[in-house]
């Protein structure tokens, strides 16, 4: 890691959603950290709580959701401790977030440079019209959008362009950290790789730091450094991608990496039936226990701690054991 | 009848008028064989005229020019009843295994409805046997799902659900316009697998559209590639993916991220900044305006299929022109296997 300083940590965060039969750990005590300049993948299948953790981060959890507990720390400050008010004013200026489907989330009835002059304007009040004109212009710039559409509205925009003119609102106050949900799910492979490509060069010249939400495996071993995989409200893995992909050290990521299909090699399709427990009662011990192909008497009695395996690969898995001279070692099964 | 299950014939879609219109289908021509039956997958980006020619096929609106036979006859000369033989012998399933549902009803008024509306059994066991067996089919059982609301039930399950619905009427052909891409990536392959199933177990063909090469590339049998109305290239599934000719193909297949951190994209695309619009009357190769290796030639005349490879593997590109100075074809052949 060219910078190891740690801009967002997020420690034992909870949230729930309260439901007639009981809670929804959607986001059941997850830690991670996020480093300056780096782009971090949260993965997993849907249901798996990606949104509703970042959803914590952002405090952006509406009811029936609330934060039980945790600790969100962004420049030195726990932000789950922040009013209204005070996360009115770091919003988009410390963190900002491109939702989910962001094409279909900028306002119809306003031109995309008057929404992001609205952003500006918010936090940093009235502006000199030319000043502010020249920076929107700089911002489109740096996304690769062309000047002509400073007078446009969404609905002329392709949806390559308007995921981008998210990216450049997303940039406009130069936050810390972007949270983009599935910012590109929705867009065909040329465009997803120019809008990704996009994302790549603003984490170089700002040295912005990402939280990338996706599914896409295959995406995310081109775009992101680090990768934390999540399984029905837990973290089960983190790792620098190269190593997660070399070398999963949790059956679940093993799964999910091996079911991606390669425009190499034709071979029988690996098959996933989700996750299959009633997310409100969760199993004991192990969460992925119950698809684990390796669960063992040991997963059903405890939780297994997140353990740094090798150097910078942290795994929640009693698989994991020390060995005497105090390696881990993972158990043949 | 014919040894012909759809052929297709000059078929063209254009929406608005003839002559400034959109083309969202140019002059397209295929045939499908009664059988093996096989999967067929159409690919292009949002667009291109992949839906349409679902729609085509289903019937939902009838091409601007040219006919579309089915088994011999034009599937808009039928009678009334070629028509309701029709729809019980071309399927569809749609993108959205959120949509269409009935949030109202449990699973099993789904399949209750299909078995009133074709009088599928006589008798009320008969039916639930036939429920039974086309709930296997796609690896799900009645008792799991039938009693069941959609919200109950996965994306994965709730389209195999829409997949098992169609095969009880046991069709030749079924349309699955993007199946999956609704679907977690986890969760495609049941579904993929068992469209797989119901090609090699129950003779179904399919034409799959979608935008995911790599799922085309692991299920496939055929593959059209369309990029605004026109096919630019098709073949094997296998040859076309593993050795694209058309310069737009290439640029498709170069960009599916690599699930290998390792290999990263090579280099950087730009967009144009402004899409050719294509009316009906626009000549040219519709690739013209973003090819990197145009030729003067390209934006004059629009390109026929050229053989560029075994198994009927052609492409629509002037790159491959056996007319061409032979010397100049001979130098893009090897830049192609050099990218």
């Amino acid at each position: 890691m060219r910078n190891a300083e740690t801009v967002l940590k997020v420690d034992d965060l909870r949230v729930y959603y309260a439901t007639p039969q009981g809670d929804v750990r959607a986001c059941d005590g997850v830690s991670f950290d996020l480093r300056s300049g780096e782009i971090l993948g949260l993965v997993g299948e849907s249901g798996s709580g990606k949104s509703t953790a970042t959803g914590g981060v952002l405090r952006m959890i509406g009811s029936p959701g609330r934060i039980v507990s945790g600790r969100v720390v962004l420049d030195g400050d726990n932000i789950l401790e922040f009013d209204d008010e005070q996360m009115r004013e770091i919003r988009w200026q410390k963190i900002a977030l491109i939702p989910q489907g962001a094409m279909n989330s900028l306002n119809p009835t306003m031109t995309i440079s008057a929404q992001i002059a609205d952003v500006i304007e918010t936090h940093e009040g009235r502006q000199d019209e030319d000043v502010l004109r020249q920076r929107i212009l700089e911002l489109f710039r740096r996304v690769g959008l062309p000047g002509r559409i400073y007078s446009m509205y969404p609905h002329e925009l392709s949806g390559g362009m308007k995921q981008r003119a998210c990216i450049a609102m997303s940039i406009a106050l130069d936050p810390q950290v972007i949270v983009a949900d599935e910012a590109t799910s929705a867009l065909d492979v040329v465009v997803q790789r120019v809008v990704a490509q996009t994302m790549l060069k603003i984490k170089q010249e700002l040295n912005v730091s990402f939280i990338m939400i996706g599914h896409d495996m295959g995406l995310m071993a081109q775009v992101v450094d680090r990768l934390a995989v999540m399984y029905s409200g837990q973290l089960l893995e983190i790792a620098s991608v190269a190593d997660m992909f070399a070398a999963p050290a949790h059956p679940y990521s093993e799964i999910l990496i091996e079911s991606v299909p390669t425009l190499t090699e034709r071979k029988p399709m690996r098959i996933n039936e989700g996750i299959t427990h009633d997310p409100r009662n969760p199993p004991s011990g192990c969460i992925f226990r119950l698809r684990c192909p390796h669960a063992m008497e040991k997963c059903a009695e405890s939780r297994p701690p997140m353990q740094e395996v090798r150097p910078e690969q942290l795994v929640a898995c009693h698989l994991w054991q020390k060995n005497e001279d105090g390696e881990y070692v993972r158990q043949a099964v | 009848m014919s040894d012909k299950l759809f052929d297709i014939r000059n078929v063209s879609k254009i929406y608005g008028p003839e002559d400034t219109g959109l083309v969202a289908l140019s002059d397209y021509s295929f045939s499908i064989p009664t059988e093996p039956a096989r999967i067929i997958t159409i690919a292009g980006e949002s667009g291109s005229g992949k839906s349409t020619l679902g729609e085509l096929l289903l019937r939902s609106s009838p091409p601007t020019r040219g006919q579309i036979l089915f088994e011999g006859v034009d599937i808009w000369k039928f009678n009334e009843q070629q028509k309701r033989d029709y729809h019980r012998h071309v399927q569809a399933v749609f993108q959205d295994p959120f949509g269409v549902y009935n949030p109202f009803y449990r699973i099993e008024h789904v399949f209750q409805m299909v078995l009133n509306n074709y009088k599928l059994a006589s008798s009320k066991e008969r039916g639930r046997d036939l429920v039974e067996e086309a709930l296997n089919a796609v690896g799900l059982h009645g008792d799991d799902v039938l009693r069941k609301y959609p919200h109950q039930l996965s994306g994965g399950q709730r389209q195999r659900i829409m997949i098992a619905r169609a095969t009880m009427l046991k069709p030749k052909f079924i349309v699955a316009d993007e199946p999956v891409s609704m679907v977690d990536a986890s969760l495609r392959a049941s579904i993929l697998d068992v469209m797989m199933n119901l090609r090699d177990e129950y003779g179904i063909s399919f034409l799959y559209v979608t935008h995911d090469l790599s799922t085309a590339y692991q299920i496939g049998d055929q593959i059209l590639l369309l990029y605004q109305g026109t096919v630019t290239e098709h073949g094997n599934a296998v040859d076309v993916i593993s050795n694209p000719q058309h310069p737009y193909v290439q640029l498709l297949i170069e960009s599916v991220p690599k699930p290998d951190p390792n290999v990263p994209w090579p280099g950087e695309v730009e967009l144009p900044a402004e899409e050719a619009f294509r009316t009906a009357s626009a000549t040219g190769c519709r690739y013209y305006p973003r090819c990197a290796r145009r030729m003067a030639h390209c934006e004059a005349q629009t390109p026929k299929r050229f053989d560029v490879g075994p198994n009927g593997h052609q492409a629509a590109c002037f790159l491959y022109d056996p007319d061409r100075n032979s010397d100049e074809s001979r130098e893009a052949a090897s830049v192609n296997q050099s990218s």
